[in-house]
């Protein structure tokens, strides 16, 4: 039964999307707007369980005094922070989201900085792996060799004060191999998304209620 | 003179932050740890209450206290489902929650079928339909079918299938090098736009 009504429930809906797709403009079209706004309610909510989960893993970590407790504390207490600033926002300017609301203080010098940061970080990290992946040993290894060198000397002044040409050949690389090889990949990755689908609403695919 | 000063800490915090996410390009430090925790924590709380702003209040609060009649009262069905959600939370009725993710999953795989067929497949494979008059058109054919054979593993690489298998790994690195391009100068981007903020807006020396 625990397992029954949740097949029961995806079949129906699923269902239900796949036939108003067929019929816009009775009354299944409206169903189908309606439970796109109760998807994407139950989706918001879902990111309650994500938090609670993330907080009782560290208030664990910091009860049991496990290594590296401290920094549970302080993901805690950054937690915390946003949530308190959040309020804060809410109750004296009417929304957290406003221009000088304390939690937008949070955002733009921290959370900014810290993102931006972390993906910046990225740019020595790729490109070590380059030097160990682009070695051209092979074909394969050479065309993604050639390929990145091409698109980056193509988008960058530089590339165009050495040769006018890369420009061009940086374009036709992103609008014709690559566009091909992208389209492929996309055919085939939408292919197996709706053969996955299938078998959801079929209650073939259960890992979710498991 | 409050705002000046609050901005100045700002800026310093965002100093200390962006300097102790580099400094793992040295070695794992207890500042970088420090500096992830915050990260984590930071966006945990952005995100939560990004959500319930922008999604759950708008669809449920706002629209339940302007709605009249019936339409006032079917915002209690997706509510009850985001509660259903909620027991997720506690273990002893954690399994009530599969009525709301199946629900979730049902309509995800309705739009996966749809959406997947209708709004990425098709328009693709239409504009892969070229008249085959233009060297461009040809090679981005050879492409689209290509990599499409060297995806599908149904069936051996072998004679045929497996040359056109080759001609897509081609097209496929080509693809991978240009992304790979893409993203290191996205990367780089953001890497000049941290420079920018440590020698501009802390130091003031360019």
């Amino acid at each position: 039964m625990k397992q029954r009504i949740p097949i029961a429930i995806s079949f129906i809906t699923g269902i239900i999307i796949i036939v108003a797709f067929y019929f816009p403009n009775g009354p299944l079209g409206d169903i189908e707007q309606r439970t796109l706004v109760w998807f994407a309610v139950v989706a918001g909510i879902s990111m309650v369980v994500g938090v609670e989960s993330l907080l009782r893993v560290n208030l664990m970590k910091v009860a049991r005094r496990r290594p590296g407790w401290g920094f549970s504390l302080i993901l805690l207490a950054s937690c915390i922070l946003t949530l308190v600033t959040a309020t804060i926002g809410q109750i004296k300017y009417g929304s957290p989201f406003h221009v000088d609301s304390p939690f937008m203080y949070v955002f733009s010098y921290m959370v900014v900085p810290l993102q931006a940061t972390m993906f910046a970080v990225l740019a020595f990290f790729i490109a070590s792996a380059a030097y160990r992946a682009f070695r051209a040993r092979n074909l394969a290894a050479t065309l993604l060799l050639l390929s990145a060198v091409l698109v980056m000397l193509g988008r960058v002044p530089i590339g165009e004060t050495i040769w006018k040409g890369f420009p061009q050949i940086s374009d036709w690389i992103m609008n014709v191999p690559q566009i091909g090889a992208k389209r492929g990949i996309m055919i085939g990755a939408y292919l197996g998304a709706a053969a996955t689908s299938i078998r959801i609403i079929l209650g073939i695919e259960r890992s979710y209620i498991s | 003179m409050a705002a000046n000063l609050a901005n100045t800490i700002g800026v310093w915090m965002a100093v200390f932050f962006t300097l102790a996410i580099l400094s793992f390009l040295y070695k794992d430090n207890p500042f970088y740890k420090l500096a992830e925790y915050v990260y984590v924590g930071l966006s945990a709380g952005y995100w939560l209450i990004y959500v319930m702003f922008f999604d759950v209040k708008p669809m449920i609060v706002d629209k339940f206290l302007q709605e009249q009649g019936f339409e006032r009262y079917i915002i209690i069905f997706p509510a009850f489902l985001g509660a259903l959600m909620l027991c997720r939370m506690i273990p002893r009725i954690a399994y009530v929650s599969r009525v709301a993710i199946a629900f979730t999953m049902g309509i995800s795989a309705g739009l996966g079928v749809t959406g997947a067929i209708h709004g990425m497949i098709l328009p693709q494979v239409k504009a892969t339909m070229l008249p085959l008059n233009d060297i461009n058109n040809v090679i981005m054919l050879v492409g689209v079918i290509s990599t499409v054979v060297y995806f599908y593993f149904s069936r051996e690489h072998k004679g045929a299938f497996g040359v056109a298998a080759k001609v897509g790994i081609i097209f496929v690195m080509i693809s991978f090098g240009a992304a790979f391009g893409y993203t290191v100068m996205a990367r780089i981007s953001l890497l000049i736009g941290r420079a920018y903020f440590l020698f501009h807006d802390w130091l003031g020396i360019i």
